[in-house]
This record gives C-alpha cells, structure tokens and sequence, in this order.
C-alpha cells in the first residue's frame, strides 16, 4: 500500500528518512510511545507526540525486494515489462546510453537497439508515434527529457492520447502507451527544466496521471488499459528527482501528530477513488489537510484536492484546508529556495492550522 | 537580472536563449519581419542546432519565411551530436543545409572564422537584397557535455574529442594561418592572449561577486503596466507583490 500520509513525529533523535532509499511500499509509520514519556500534563503537553518511528516491515506477498533509489526502480520495472511484454518498446531522447536521469541504463545493450532506441528531438513526434505504435498493440512507452519539454506535444496527448478510445466507441484506443516525463526542480532547472504540469493533465478526461512511486504503480500502468473511469492512455507524470529540496524536508523532527501532510510529489497516485478515500479518512480523523505541491498555486491540483475534500468531509474540518504550493510566476532561476513549498513553509501552515 | 539564468541572458538586439530549443527559430521569422515591416534595412539571424533541427515547428517557420520573403538567416550549428544521439541516428538527411527545401542553404565550414565571416556576409547581402530567407549549416564540434547532466563521453571516444581538437580547433587554426602569412608575430599573440585573459576574469569577477536580485523581485515581471498586484504565493497570508 502506498501511504498517502505521512506522518511527522516529534521525537527526540528521530528523523524520518523514509523515501529515499527504500523500494516497494512506503507505510504509514508505526508509532510507539517512547519509555522515558511521563503521564503528567506538564510532560504530556510537550511529549505528547513523542515517539520513535519505526519502519515497516519488508513486504514479502510480491517476492524478493532489494533496496533501489528511484531510477533504479523505474530501471527494474522497465525492465521487468521488457522481459515479461515483447511487445513493450522504449523511445524518446537519449534514453540509449541511459537518459539523463539514468533511467534506461543497460536496457538498449539487454534488449536491442530495436526495442529501445532514441529519437529525434520532436515530442510532438515522440507522443504521435507512441498513440500510433499504442492504437496498433505495442506496449509503447515514450520518455519526454523533461516535464517542461512535454508542452510542443500536449494537443496529440490531450487530442489524440485522451479521446481515442472514446471517439471510437472502444474500437480502437491506446491504453497500451505510458509517457514518462520527469518533473520539478532540480535545484539548477531554472524556467524549462523544473515545471510540473500535472494539472494540465489532471484537467482531461481521459489519461490518468500518476507518480512514479513505487514499482508495482509504474508496472501497472504499462499494463494497464482498462481502467474505472474513462481513461484511456496512461501518463505517468513524475519521476521524483532525489536531490529534490522536497524530497529532503521528508526530515522533519517537530511536527504534531494531528496534522497530515500529503506532498504532491509523493501522493498523487489514480486520482480517482483511491486517493480520495485515503485523504477522506485522514481527515475524518484528524480534522485537518494540508496540501503542498511545487507548482504555481492557482489552479494547482491542490485546489482540487481541496475542493473536493471539503465536499466531502466539510463538518469534519477543523480549519481550512492550507495549500502551500509554489507562486504564480514562472520558475525562478536565483529565487528556487524561496520559491518551493519546503519544510519552514509547511511547518508555518501547520502551526496555523493547529492554532485556529 | 537571475531570474532565467546563465541560459537566459539578454542585450539590446539580443533576444535571448530559449529552453525548449527550435522555439526561438519561429520568435525569429516574427523579428524579421518586424524588420521588413520598419524598413530599417535590417535582418534576424536565428539559430539552432542539430537536434532542434527536427523539431516541427522549424519548418513552420521556413514555410512562412519562405512565404513572405522574411529576411531571416536560419543558421544551423551542426556539432554533430544532440546532446546524446549523434546527427546519423536522429536526422534521416544530415545534410541540415538542405533541410529548408525550398530556401537556398550553404554549408560552412564552422572551424574555419574566415570562413564564417564570408558566409555570413554573403547571407546578409540576401537577405537585404529582398531575396528572401537563407539557411546557414555551420558544421562545428562540442569539447564538452551539452549541460551539467552530460558527461561527453558517454556516447563519443575522447580521441574523437582530442583528433578534432588538435586539428581543427579555430583559434588554432587562425593563429597558424596568421603566423604562416607573416600577418602577426607569436609576440603579439602571447599580448592578446594576456589581455583576454584579463578581461575575462575581470568578466568572471564581475559577475560571481554581482549582488543577487532581492527578494522582492521575484514577482516582478510577470505582466506588463498593470497596478502592483499580489501574487498568491506559498501560504494564503503571505502574498508577494508584482511591480510590472
């Protein structure tokens, strides 16, 4: 299960590390009250978060698991699909030697410069040629280098990709074609190489967008072409960059436990009934939400999430739903540490909400 | 002012660099024809490289050039690699003169700074004799990666980089003519090498130690003679103000 919490904890040498090195499903943290926590009210109100975090433990339903960063995860599914799926190809730019984020390293030598290969500068090409190589059966997946690049292809994703299968009644439709583009920033990406555009895409009907969070996530995408509603090709929008600044503010040590952040960037799986729920009973318990993401705030996906949580779960709030996202102007160069939503600026909306 | 970066850095009559590359060639045919519009007898050189050289929107822009008789020279900097996918594996003509179909191309040795000089001349006069656009290839070499995620050697031998290093760098090059015709002495050249040297780390200088932009104007410049507004920013109570 993904968590699409986490919970940050209050303890006296704890950090939560949890994200960067572990592979397969990141639980909620199991929470233990620590010995040296007294019961009286003097050391309740100040220790009254106080635990020790402790990892899930390994899951064992889905076999041997090993230890990966992320693009080693995205690796070893790609992988995993070009083994299982002969019908399954890679393309986009620069992904033979490995891509820039080491995505596809030893694939080309393992399969054939026939099944992975790169192409020509062209994304609107890329993503034509996967709808078209998806319509006729293969497995395509498709790389755009960076998010920002995916811009000169949107009308054949949002076009063509979104409403083949329902223009054509079911006849024809490219549920078989994934497209992974890297987004956020990178601490150097300045305007072109750290957009995240999920919300252009979480707008059409028709593709789902999705994290690259775990591995059997980006697995089932490939495979995936049937899904609830009516989404047909599959996209997959994030590919989490591990130096990301975000990624790093996963290390708070001073939170209060009836707070839940949820980060764009991690959560955001089918946005269709699975995150919902999770949020829904998260904040029935708890009273409150936060959402974060780096991109601009308005129209953000944030916004959604908010809207549709107070729909939802209006009598449950306990304060409003605090959105800490990126500003609305375009990606900074010099001003990135000021412009992202990181940890001082979710402590600040956290402790906001606590205090309404 | 850092807020686009070393990528993005402007002059009067400089209009830029662009992140998604083959964007700026359409942004070019607009300026050229803003020139022919003025009637201030000047032209737009756009340029791109290999890899952008098969982006869609560039032959948008040759037909509308092409069209209307824009004066525009389309230079192409071939250094035969797109990053990582050399020219052979990503273009099916590499012959990038060509590419503009119907607009005249030359090829152009890019080691070569006479070379360049003639070519360039030659596509300005073109240009401004009304003949239309013209497409320059200038076919060169990369020492380096491409950016600061691309090693260089990933997908070429460093004898590769060396070979052409030694044999056709220009600088070299232009020196070795200069010295054989007798046009300067080593002397002289050992001076300008001093001084560039000096200028440029005057440059380097300058610019580490320049003050970064303040805080406040990260919102700047978002739209245009609008009154101050706020910016919604990362928390609802904090607002940034925008002066356009």
């Amino acid at each position: 299960m993904a968590a699409a919490v986490r919970f940050f904890i209050r303890g006296a040498n704890s950090r939560l590390s949890v994200g960067t090195g572990t592979s397969g499903s990141l639980g909620a943290a199991l929470l233990k009250l620590s010995p040296s926590c007294s019961s009286r009210s003097k050391t309740q109100r100040r220790h009254a978060a106080h635990f020790t975090y402790q990892p899930d433990p390994v899951p064992t339903q889905y076999g041997e698991t090993q230890k990966m960063n992320l693009f080693q995860s995205v690796t070893s599914a790609l992988d995993n699909t070009l083994s299982s799926d002969p019908t399954a190809v890679i393309f986009g730019e620069d992904v033979a030697f490995g891509g820039v984020f080491r995505c596809t390293v030893g694939l080309r030598d393992k399969y054939g410069k026939d099944r992975v290969f790169n192409t020509p500068l062209c994304e609107q090409g890329i993503v034509g040629f996967g709808i078209g190589a998806a319509v006729a059966g293969a497995t395509a997946i498709a790389e755009i280098q960076f998010a920002d690049y995916i811009y000169p292809a949107f009308d054949q994703i949002v076009n063509e990709a979104a409403k083949y299968r329902y223009r054509s009644g079911n006849l024809f439709d490219c549920g078989n074609l994934t497209i992974r583009a890297p987004w956020g920033c990178v601490g150097h990406g300045s305007l072109y190489h750290s957009q995240s555009p999920e919300a252009f895409f979480a707008h059409c009907p028709g593709i789902k967008v999705s994290p690259h969070k775990v591995k059997d996530n980006i697995k089932c995408s490939f495979t995936d072409g049937d899904p609830p509603h009516h989404s047909r090709a599959v996209m997959q929008v994030p590919s989490q960059i591990i130096n990301n600044p975000l990624q790093k503010s996963q290390d708070l040590t001073k939170y209060k436990i009836n707070t839940i952040i949820i980060t764009m960037k991690a959560r955001l799986k089918r946005w269709i009934c699975d995150l919902l729920s999770v949020f829904f009973q998260s904040v029935v318990k708890t009273g409150r939400l936060l959402v974060s993401h780096e991109a601009p705030v308005t129209g953000g996906f944030a916004a959604e999430i908010s809207s549709t949580v107070q729909e939802e779960c209006f009598l449950n709030l306990e304060a409003p739903i605090s959105r800490v996202c990126g500003y609305d102007t375009p990606f900074p160069h010099i001003f990135e540490p000021f412009y992202i939503p990181d940890k001082w600026k979710c402590f600040e909306a956290i402790k906001r909400m606590i205090n309404y | 002012k850092g807020k686009g970066g070393s990528m993005h850095m402007y002059a009067p009559h400089f209009y830029g660099g662009n992140g998604i590359v083959g964007a700026q060639v359409p942004v070019g045919a607009g300026i050229a024809l803003a020139c022919s519009y003025q009637g201030n007898n000047q032209l737009c050189v756009t340029l791109y490289g290999d890899g952008a050289a098969n982006q869609g929107q560039i032959f948008e822009t040759f037909n509308m050039a092409a069209l209307w008789k824009l004066p525009c020279i389309f230079i192409c900097e071939n250094n035969k690699y797109g990053m990582g996918t050399a020219v052979e594996r990503a273009a099916a003509s590499t012959d990038y003169y060509k590419r503009g179909d119907f607009i005249p191309g030359l090829r152009v040795d890019g080691m070569d700074v006479l070379c360049v000089r003639e070519a360039t001349r030659f596509a300005a006069e073109h240009c401004r004799a009304g003949k239309g656009p013209i497409v320059m290839e200038l076919q060169t070499y990369r020492y380096h990666g491409h950016s600061m995620s691309d090693p260089g050697v990933s997908y070429r031998t460093r004898e590769e980089i060396q070979e052409v290093r030694s044999k056709s760098d220009p600088i070299s090059m232009l020196k070795e003519r200069m010295l054989a015709n007798n046009m300067a002495s080593a002397e002289e050249f050992k001076e300008i090498d001093i001084a560039i040297r000096k200028e440029v780390e005057e440059a380097a200088q300058f610019a580490t130690l320049d003050p970064e932009p303040p805080l406040d104007e990260l919102c700047d410049h978002i739209f245009h003679n609008e009154p101050p507004l706020e910016v919604r920013g990362t928390n609802p109570w904090s607002k940034l103000k925008s002066v356009s």
